[in-house]
């Protein structure tokens, strides 16, 4: 149970990571090169934080050696816990930053609340991991703040993601039994209290922004699941195909 | 983590002399990214204790991400090989996270040198956290000393750094995150 927590905070650090290397040399301004990079530097350093942990938790049906990059790089969709948000494709720059902006707004809450978690190992990570956080949602909030008060397109543009990314939105506060168990145990964080302050937050960016709040639909509320199920949109299997081939091609390879 | 231990050669006088000398040796590593500070200065070393023969040295990452610290650790090891005999330890601790508080002063004046704003030099007030685009505070620049700076970018070269660029000398430089 405790593995499978800690398999959902490290895949959405982990796959993040990887939409954001996919801008590296081609992203709009050299600038955003770097800074989408450095995002997702962090966020891979936390993933490897998490699964570190993961790898030392007996789930009583182990395999005999179990790593960081056996967690990485030799699991299929299906195992993977992140949320369906972060696997989204990065689209346009306004689709990138809609997506990060909301994950990072998520993410500062979570983690703050993790910091006071009964699990020593995992309130240490979140109040380091949640220093980097902080600093993520800065930047990607004033992106959205600069596109969404921009130009007549780029408004336009990042008005379209925040409407299009919305839905995948409902499952980062929905309490499945895994979590509220562990949650009950004062370990995990009660995602459902992260709601309020994180609409809060979100609306106050947008408004700022000219943007309007996206409307909820049929995938908030009682039918938010997937990602922390292991029930993914089509589009982790292509991000794995590419992060896994190396290791899955040349197992012995070392780098 | 693998070959965290290791038997060195030289034998070495009293203890006290001893952990002195591998205080000297770390605080002559420089970091790899920005040789002109050490990994002492930058608070990255936490502690060196003795446990019996064993030498335990704590380190502590800056950023979760920082491709440097394997380096460091690497670094520490060859130093610390060269100076004391027993095995070594290498011991990351996370909590409490790495603060740019922990900045030795001698370093920041070292940043400055080359080039670096250090760090807190442009802290926001409290009042300001709420993201405001173009607002943040002013950082000195470290080649004319104005306080008419605007940052580039959020991001820099390493990790540790951002963008920013002086209106009046017009030199660009990179400004130590305060974290």
């Amino acid at each position: 149970m405790l593995f499978d927590y800690l398999l959902r905070l490290a895949d959405n650090g982990l796959v993040l990571a990887q939409r954001l290397g996919e801008w590296v040399g081609r992203a709009p301004v050299l600038e955003e090169d770097i800074a989408s990079t450095n995002v997702g530097l962090d966020l891979l350093g936390q993933a490897r934080l998490w699964l570190a942990y993961a790898c030392e938790i007996d789930t009583g049906d182990a395999p005999p050696v179990r790593t960081e990059d056996r967690l990485a790089y030799y699991r299929d969709a299906g195992e993977f816990r992140n949320l369906l948000l972060v696997e989204q494709p990065n689209g346009n720059y306004a689709d990138t930053i809609a997506r990060q902006y909301l994950f990072d707004q998520w993410h500062v809450l979570l983690l703050a609340a993790l910091t006071a978690s009964c699990d020593a190992r995992i309130a240490a990570i979140a109040a380091k991991a949640v220093k980097e956080a902080r600093y993520h949602v800065e930047r990607s909030a004033d992106w959205v703040i600069r596109l969404g008060d921009g130009s007549a397109e780029s408004h336009a543009r990042m008005q379209d993601a925040m409407d299009a990314l919305w839905m995948y939105t409902g499952e980062m506060f929905a309490v499945d039994a895994t979590e509220r168990a562990l949650v009950d145990a004062g370990i995990a964080a009660d995602a459902q209290a992260l709601q309020s302050p994180w609409i809060e937050a979100v609306r106050a960016v947008l408004s700022e922004a000219t943007l309007a709040m996206p409307r909820d639909d049929w995938m908030q509320g009682v039918h938010a699941r997937g990602g922390k199920q292991g029930r993914h949109t089509e589009h982790l299997s292509r991000l794995l195909a590419e992060m896994q081939i190396l290791p899955r091609s040349y197992p012995d390879a070392i780098w | 983590m693998q070959g965290d231990t290791r038997t060195m050669s030289p034998p070495h006088a009293g203890n006290d002399d001893a952990m002195a000398s591998v205080w000297r040796a770390l605080g002559s590593i420089v970091d790899p990214e920005i040789p002109v500070v050490s990994i002492v200065e930058l608070g990255i070393v936490r502690n060196v204790a003795r446990a019996g023969r064993e030498w335990v040295i704590t380190l502590t990452p800056t950023y979760s991400g920082c491709p440097a610290t394997r380096v460091i650790e690497a670094d520490v090891r060859a130093a610390v090989a060269r100076i004391v005999e027993g095995p070594l330890r290498i011991v990351t601790a996370l909590s409490p996270p790495w603060s740019t508080d922990w900045v030795a002063p001698e370093a920041r004046r070292k940043l400055a040198d080359a080039g670096i704003a250090p760090p807190g030099s442009g802290n926001r007030p409290a009042s300001e956290t709420r993201p405001l685009l173009f607002r943040r505070a002013a950082v000195k620049c470290p080649n004319c000393g104005s306080l008419r700076t605007e940052e580039l970018s959020r991001f820099g070269s390493t990790a540790c750094k951002s963008q920013y660029r002086c209106l009046d000398c017009r030199e660009p430089f990179d400004y130590f995150k305060p974290h």
